[in-house]
């Protein structure tokens, strides 16, 4: 379990993120939606280290990890995987370089079982022999899938996915949340997904947070997310045509 | 920056990059070291034929002054201003590149330091391999002004052989050989400096491309006067 204890950050004196206090729990796939420019991928980049945050603190299991040196933060991130927005894969390596350097970092394991690990992971990620192509040989949905292999080469604890269908057709966006799904009930990770896509957050989201400017406004999961009277998150979940049909 | 010159993770990681970065920084750069180290050569011979046609001073004087210009200032300075163009850019590019797609995050968030990991190798093998570079170069040079001394008649083979081999200072090398292993850092360290403190997007890396270049270049000038007044005088 992740959980955040009323954190606040702010950059060059504007407020970003506001008292947020919510949890993430394990076995779980758990959102933060809402709007672009709200605070929700700051509030993850918060979570993974990337950003300080400036008061209040973040546990993994218990464990203090918000105002660790960086140094100490390094046995908790081995234990994350992240899915960034854009895959970040190295450009220079092939999809098997790829997988294999968290596996080259930090285990001692030979080079047969590393290559057991990557054809693994790529076989859950649907993309057996792919090993040998490079991140500019793959469309979108493959680039996501290989970041999502290599984020949970190492079999992590806690995996993270900022927008993990943006730029993708709405059929491939539904296999990548499916896939998440999956490999958080498979692994027992505690899986925080940044989304605003309206099918994720009724497909797969087991526990939900809004994020409306900086504040957390609503938490739920998708059984009541459509039932409930908070303005600010009707604003947001019914904001296409859409899904105002679905509310009919 | 200084998280760069921290001991490495792994050493076999760090090995495998390094050796991915001699080929970068270093083989890739042999084409163009050849064509302008053999025609800097050249042109150096036929000026130097050119300014001193005196009958009182003997013809071996271009194979000398060739030699000379090519160890003390063009091989090391010149060259290395190039690299600064070809190697320098291409750091800047990489690293700015790897830091707009968050391919930098990715490593902070593995648990990787990633200037370490980045910058060290990139450094380590230009220091190793761009004396190697010069070396060539200096030899390329030497070569060039004998080819153009053929070529052109300006001096007779056996006079320029002479003069290459008159008044031979050892230090001379040696000079050339600090100064470079200083130009490769200056080169390495600010371009990989600039990528790395890139914000923004594809305008910025370029952007940090070019003054990578450009602060490499005045720093090389620079330390190339120190360096001078403090070994040669």
């Amino acid at each position: 379990m992740i959980e955040v204890q009323h954190i606040n950050k702010s950059f060059d004196g504007a407020t970003v993120l506001e008292d947020i206090n919510t949890s993430f729990e394990r076995g779980k796939t758990n959102l933060i939606i809402g709007q672009s420019g709200s605070g929700k991928t700051v509030l993850m980049k918060c979570c993974i280290g990337l950003y300080d945050v400036d008061d209040g603190d973040i546990l993994f299991d218990g464990r203090e990890y918000a105002h660790l040196a960086e140094k100490k933060r390094q046995h908790i991130r081995q234990e994350m995987g992240v899915l960034f927005q854009g895959g970040a894969l190295f450009d220079s390596f092939n999809v098997e370089e790829n997988i294999m350097f968290p596996l080259n970092m930090f285990t001692d394991m030979s080079m047969k079982e590393k290559k057991e690990r990557v054809n693994f992971v790529l076989e859950n990620v649907n993309l057996a022999g792919t090993n040998n192509k490079f991140p500019s040989e793959l469309s979108g949905g493959m680039l996501k899938r290989v970041a999502i292999a290599r984020a949970i080469s190492l079999i992590p604890k806690y995996l993270f996915a900022d927008e993990p269908n943006s730029g993708l057709d709405p059929k491939t966006a539904e296999r990548i949340d499916a896939l998440l799904s999956d490999l958080t009930k498979k692994f027992n990770m505690t899986t925080v997904i940044n989304t605003h896509d309206m099918n994720s957050v009724l497909e797969i989201g087991e526990k939900i947070s809004f994020i409306n400017k900086g504040k957390l406004w609503w938490e739920g999961d998708n059984q009541d997310v459509l039932k409930s009277d908070n303005q600010e998150l009707n604003e947001f979940i019914f904001a296409t045509s859409l899904t105002r049909r679905i509310k009919g | 920056m200084f998280q760069a010159f921290k001991r490495p993770d792994k050493g076999f990681v760090f090995r495998k990059q390094l050796l991915l970065d001699f080929r970068r920084i270093g083989t890739d750069s042999l084409g163009i070291v050849v064509v302008t180290s053999v025609f800097m050569g050249a042109i150096i011979a036929i000026q130097m034929a050119y300014n001193i046609d005196s009958p009182f001073i003997p013809n071996t004087i271009i194979g000398f002054s060739t030699r000379q210009m090519m160890v003390l200032e063009i091989a090391p300075t010149f060259i290395s201003m190039l690299l600064a163009g070809k190697v320098g850019s291409r750091i800047a590019s990489e690293i700015g590149t790897m830091r707009i797609t968050e391919q930098i995050d990715a490593l902070r968030v593995m648990g990787v330091n990633p200037a370490n990991y980045l910058i060290l190798p990139k450094i380590t093998a230009a220091m190793l391999y761009f004396p190697v570079l010069i070396i060539f170069s200096i030899f390329l040079g030497i070569v060039g002004g004998w080819i153009s001394s053929i070529v052109t008649g300006i001096v007779p083979s056996a006079a320029y052989i002479n003069g290459i081999r008159d008044w031979y200072d050892p230090f001379t090398v040696t000079f050339a050989m600090i100064k470079t292993v200083v130009f490769a850092f200056i080169i390495t360290s600010v371009s990989a400096y600039k990528g790395y403190t890139v914000k923004g997007g594809s305008v910025e890396v370029g952007q940090a491309s070019t003054d990578a270049v450009v602060q490499s270049s005045i720093l090389i000038i620079f330390f190339d006067l120190i360096l001078t007044q403090l070994l040669l005088t």
